[in-house]
């Protein structure tokens, strides 16, 4: 690992502050995904900004809704009553993410910001237009197995990997920022970006922003959940695809619906013309197939991933169908 | 399992390797410079050489090991596993895949168990890391070590410690009420030799005793 300089503020300003002045800084938070990307030469810092001492940890109930902390760990969250209680989509996906160890150490704001595991971005000899934006795409022509089915581009077919974003894009999260130009709050889906021509930027965060905390709004969605996450063995992988789903059920009839996937597109995707679908529809088997044939629409495969084309509306199927708790 | 071992302190570390050390670091500073002789000139302009020197310098660090309170001087870039194993000679940790994917240099930070591969032993100030060699009291092994022996919870044994540290807090974070659940909660410890239902077999053990 290269060496870097290591600083450790206290508090949001100095943060913020550390990073604008630096030329290549990022902040450390769990570490998770930079100290691994550090070792296999992924990213190299010239100095690092250690927030753990920053006061960003609480889990708080506000008016109908809850703040998360952008530093409360991935076990917290999953483990908060609060959390439990009124999101349990959020629990789910969050415990269908790595490790009991990782998320011991993983924090909310690093879950938003972790890179994508395409095996061309993680392995300097490959060309990677996120990595070394121009040396080219190598999973385009390459093995593309756990690639992208929707909003790629030609420059980027990588997926995001988290199972957290994937829920927090279902319930509609807020992401609340610092920055030395002051504070903003930007909508979930608006912080992730598909890659077009610039795969090298992930999300929309203005340099020296820190995530301060992620907010949800009061949900009527606390009953008929489900995150079904697919993947190569039953535990510890990331997703081939996953599907999100948190349905507002009142007498046989969907009231609302929030659906997302993971594993198909570089941010989490959500399915917001198959929601409006659902909307006011019978819960049924019928509906949820047709449901599952809208969301695949504008799904382009690429030479190993085909298969997903019928795996994922075969897993949105699936969860639609234990989040209602439909037997059929 | 041994018991605590006492343990070496940095300084003495520092003098067994400290000439190579100094060596790399020389030599490193200089084929920068040589590299990039403009940035020379514009270190001196904007007064770079204090953030060049902040690249080496080490951090002071405090942190309690097995009960053993140490102060200690580390680079930034050193993880808390090599600090265990390298510095402190804590060798019962592992070191397997350094990527956290394999879980064996599981140990417990503040009682919470983590990968010590993916933490900066700098960012453990203050902390309480507890290792295999913590686990025992004395010489009397802990319940989880006297079960994995009792249900041959190994083969090769590499993957043991970090089985053992995970399996202890596995049942002390309250997900080890079933078979399925203790298996999707030890899923970050691999075991090449396959010694899986062994090991779910003294964890139960262990869980039913009543002990962890």
């Amino acid at each position: 690992m290269n060496q870097f300089q290591y600083v450790r503020p206290a508090q949001v300003p100095g943060a913020t502050k550390a990073i604008t002045n630096g030329a290549n800084t990022q902040f450390l938070a769990g570490g998770t995904n930079l100290i691994d990307l550090m070792k296999m030469g992924v990213v190299a810092p010239e100095k690092l900004v250690d927030i753990n001492n920053l006061p960003l940890k609480k889990i708080e109930g506000n008016a109908g809704g809850i703040s998360i902390g952008a530093l409360a760990s991935n076990t917290e969250v999953a483990e908060h009553p609060l959390i439990k209680a009124n999101y349990p989509l959020l629990a789910l996906a969050i415990n269908a993410g790595a490790s009991p160890q990782l998320r011991n150490m993983a924090t909310v704001g690093g879950n938003l910001m972790q890179r994508t595991r395409c095996p061309y971005f993680f392995d300097t000899a490959m060309p990677c237009n996120k990595r070394m934006p121009g040396s080219g795409c190598g999973a385009l022509e390459g093995y593309n197995r756990m690639h992208a089915l929707f909003g790629a581009s030609d420059k980027c077919i990588a997926v995001n990997p988290s199972d957290m974003n994937v829920a927090l894009t279902a319930l509609d999260a807020t992401v609340h920022v610092s920055g030395v130009k002051g504070k903003r709050a930007i909508k979930i889906s608006d912080f992730h970006r598909l890659p077009g021509q610039h795969p090298e930027l992930d999300n929309t965060l203005q340099k020296g922003e820190l995530i301060t905390s992620v907010d949800l709004p009061a949900s009527p969605f606390n009953k008929n959940v489900h995150y079904l996450k697919v993947r190569d063995r039953t535990s510890y992988a990331f997703a081939l695809v996953s599907a999100a789903v948190a349905l507002n059920i009142e007498n046989n009839t969907i009231q609302g619906a929030r659906l997302a996937m993971g594993g198909v597109a570089h941010k989490p995707w959500r399915l917001t013309e198959t929601e409006a679908f659902l909307k006011g529809k019978p819960v049924s088997l019928d509906v949820f197939k047709q449901a599952a044939q809208i969301a695949m629409q504008g799904a382009k495969a690429y030479e190993h991933n085909k298969f997903k084309l019928t795996l994922a509306p075969n897993t949105l199927l699936q969860a639609l169908k234990t989040a209602s708790g439909l037997k059929a | 399992m041994s018991g605590k071992k006492p343990c070496i302190p940095a300084e003495s570390e520092d003098l067994l390797h400290g000439n190579r050390r100094d060596f790399l670091k020389k030599t490193s500073f200089l084929t920068a410079m040589a590299l990039t002789p403009g940035t020379v000139v514009k270190a001196a302009e904007e007064q770079w050489d204090e953030k060049i020197a902040g690249v080496f310098e080490k951090v002071s660090l405090h942190i309690d090991v097995n009960g053993v309170k140490h102060t200690l001087s580390v680079e930034p870039r050193v993880t808390l596993l090599d600090l265990l194993r390298e510095q402190l000679k804590l060798t019962g940790t592992k070191k397997g895949c350094d990527r956290g994917q394999c879980g064996a240099c599981t140990v417990h930070v503040n009682g919470v168990r983590v990968n010590s591969c993916l933490s900066l032993a700098v960012t453990n100030e203050g902390k309480k890391i507890t290792t295999i060699e913590g686990l025992a009291n004395g010489n009397e092994l802990h319940p989880m070590q006297e079960a994995f022996i009792e249900h041959d919870g190994f083969q090769c044994g590499y993957c043991t410690s970090g089985q053992i540290m995970s399996a202890v807090a596995c049942i002390n974070e309250g997900h080890a009420g079933s078979e399925a659940e203790i298996r999707e909660y030890m899923s970050g410890n691999i075991c090449r030799c396959g010694a899986y239902p062994n090991i779910v077999n003294a964890i139960q053990a262990v869980k039913q005793g009543g002990q962890s």
